[in-house]
C-alpha cells in the first residue's frame, strides 16, 4: 500500500487547500498521472503521482486546508489487492492523518474533519433549505451544533466564508516574503556580472525567425535557456539543491522560469530537462508554462523540480537584474535588456547588440571562480547560437 | 474588413493578452509598448494573435513598424487590403 501525501509544492509551502479530486477509488493510475488539484498561494496545482498503483481510498475531502506532509488517498501497489495490501500504518489508515487539522481555520470548513466522513450527517431541514438557497456544499461545512449537527448559523457563517474568498495577492506575498526571507536568512549569495556581446545570437536569431511561420518563431529567452541549461552540465555546482547541510547536485537540468504575473507576483516553475530539448521544443514549452502560469494552471513537478533558476526581467526594461536564490537551490542566473553598445574590437570601434548576465550562486556550494568560470560558458554557448 | 473591425480585433487580441487593457485608456497615437506591459513573449502572443485572428503573417522584420495603435492599424489595413 502506498500513501500519498500532500507534496511540498515549493518552500514557502507548508498547507494547501484540496479543490478536487480527478481520480476514485479504483481507478488505475500510472506515475505522472495528475490525481488531485490543491490550491497554493500561487497557483491551482495539479498535483502528480508519483507511483503506478490503483487507488484504495481517498482521505481528504474538496475544501479540506491540509498541512504538507498529510496523507490524502492510498494507493494499491501494482498487483497488491484489498486482501493481500500491507496497510501504510498500523491500525486504522486514517491514524497516518495529523490530528486535528489545526490549519482549517474556521474561515476555511473542514470538510468532517475527523468524524470518518462515512458517517450520517445530521443536519437541520432550515439549513439544508438554507444552503440550497445559498449554493453552499453542505460536506463542506463544519457543524456546531448538538453531534455536531449542522446549524442554520453554520451554513450562513459558511456562505459568508465563501463570499469573501482568501485575498491571493496577500497570500503570494506572504509566501515570497517567506521564501526570500528563508533565502536572505540562510544563503551566503554572492554576485558575478558580465556584459555578453550578442551580435551574432541576434543575426542568427533574426535568420532563423524568417524562416520561421510566426506561430513557430523563437525568442532570445530560449537561447539562454539553452545556453545556461548547457553550462550547468559542465559546471554541476550550480545545478541541484542544498539539503540537510549539503549539496545534491542534480542529473537533470531543471530550468525555473521567472515568471511575472499580471495581477502582480511571480512564479518559477520548471520546464524539465532542458540541456537535451531542441531549441523549438523549448519555446513551445516556455509559451506554454507562461500561458498556464498566467491561467494559475501548473503541475506539481513543475513547481518543485527547478535546479536553477534563470530570471529575464530585464527583457524591455534594466539592463541588469541581480537575484535572490530560491532555496534549496543553489543558483539563480538573471539577464537584462538587450542594448546596443560601443564595442571596442580589435581595435575598431563599432556599435553591438549586448545583454548583461549576472549569477548569483551559493558560497557554502561554490566559489566566485566557478562561477566565473560558469558565466564564461554561457557567454561562449552564446556565441554558437546554431549549436545551442 | 474595414478599418473599424481591424481595430476592433486589433484591441481584442491585445485584450487577450493584457486583460487588464481599457480600451478608453490607451492613446491610439502612443507608442503600445509604453502604455501596456507586454514582453517580448506577450509581444510574440499578439502579433500570433493577428495571424490567427485576421489571417496575415507579419515578418519579425515589421515589427519595428508596429509602435502605436494606429499604426498597427493602417499596417495591417494595407496587408488585407
Amino acid at each position: 500500500m502506498i500513501a500519498f501525501k500532500l507534496p511540498s509544492l515549493g518552500s514557502d509551502m507548508d498547507q494547501g487547500k484540496l479543490l478536487e479530486w480527478k481520480v476514485k477509488p479504483g481507478d488505475c493510475v500510472k506515475r505522472g498521472d495528475v490525481v488531485a488539484i490543491v490550491d497554493t498561494s500561487k497557483a491551482a496545482v495539479d498535483v502528480e503521482i508519483w507511483s503506478d498503483g490503483t487507488v484504495n481510498e481517498l482521505l481528504v475531502q474538496p475544501g479540506e486546508t491540509v498541512p504538507v506532509g498529510t496523507v490524502l488517498a492510498t494507493l494499491f501497489v501494482p498487483g497488491e489487492t484489498a486482501e493481500t495490501a500491507v496497510p501504510v500504518a498500523p491500525g486504522p489508515v486514517t491514524a497516518a492523518k495529523p490530528a486535528a487539522v489545526p490549519v482549517a481555520t474556521p474561515a476555511t470548513p473542514a470538510a468532517a474533519a475527523n468524524t470518518g466522513a462515512v458517517q450520517r450527517r445530521r443536519i437541520s431541514p432550515a439549513a439544508r433549505r438554507h444552503a440550497e438557497e445559498l449554493g453552499v456544499d453542505l460536506d463542506a461545512v463544519r457543524g456546531t451544533g448538538p453531534d455536531s449537527a449542522v446549524t442554520l448559523e453554520d451554513v450562513e457563517l459558511a456562505a459568508k466564508a465563501k463570499a469573501a474568498p482568501p485575498d491571493r495577492a496577500l497570500e503570494m506575498r506572504r509566501a515570497i516574503a517567506a521564501a526570500m526571507s528563508r533565502s536572505k536568512r540562510e544563503i551566503p549569495h554572492y554576485y558575478l556580472a558580465d556584459t555578453i556581446p550578442l551580435e551574432r545570437a541576434t543575426a542568427w536569431l533574426a535568420a532563423e525567425n524568417t524562416e520561421r511561420t510566426v506561430t513557430e518563431r523563437l525568442l532570445m529567452a530560449v537561447l539562454y535557456l539553452k545556453a545556461v541549461a548547457l553550462a550547468c552540465v559542465k559546471y554541476p555546482e550550480m545545478n541541484g539543491f542544498y539539503r540537510d547541510g549539503g549539496f545534491m547536485p542534480s542529473a537533470g537540468v531543471h530550468v525555473g522560469v521567472a515568471i511575472s504575473l499580471r495581477k502582480g507576483g511571480l512564479v518559477a516553475p520548471a520546464i524539465h530537462d532542458v540541456d537535451r530539448k531542441t531549441l523549438a521544443e523549448l519555446m513551445r514549452d516556455l509559451s506554454d508554462l507562461v500561458q498556464r502560469a498566467r491561467a494559475g494552471s501548473l503541475r506539481s513537478s513543475e513547481m518543485t523540480d527547478p535546479t536553477i533558476t534563470l530570471t529575464n526581467l530585464g527583457d524591455g526594461s534594466v539592463e541588469s537584474v541581480f537575484g535572490v536564490i530560491y532555496p534549496p537551490q543553489v543558483a539563480l542566473v538573471g539577464f537584462g535588456r538587450v542594448v546596443e553598445r560601443a564595442w571596442a574590437d580589435h581595435g575598431a570601434l563599432k556599435a553591438m547588440p549586448a545583454v548583461t548576465a549576472s549569477l548569483a550562486a551559493d558560497h557554502r556550494v561554490s566559489d566566485g571562480h566557478r562561477g566565473a568560470l560558469f558565466m564564461s560558458a554561457i557567454r561562449d554557448l552564446l556565441q554558437q547560437p546554431q549549436q545551442l | 474588413m474595414d478599418t473599424n473591425e481591424i481595430r476592433a480585433a486589433v484591441i481584442a487580441t491585445i485584450k487577450s493578452i493584457a486583460p487588464e487593457v481599457e480600451e478608453g485608456e490607451l492613446e491610439p497615437d502612443q507608442p503600445l509598448r509604453d502604455q501596456i506591459d507586454l514582453d517580448s513573449m506577450d509581444w510574440l502572443n499578439v502579433i500570433i494573435g493577428f495571424h490567427r485572428r485576421l489571417k496575415v503573417e507579419i515578418p519579425e522584420a515589421d515589427y519595428a513598424r508596429l509602435t502605436t495603435l494606429d499604426a498597427i492599424v493602417d499596417y495591417l489595413a494595407a496587408k488585407l487590403g
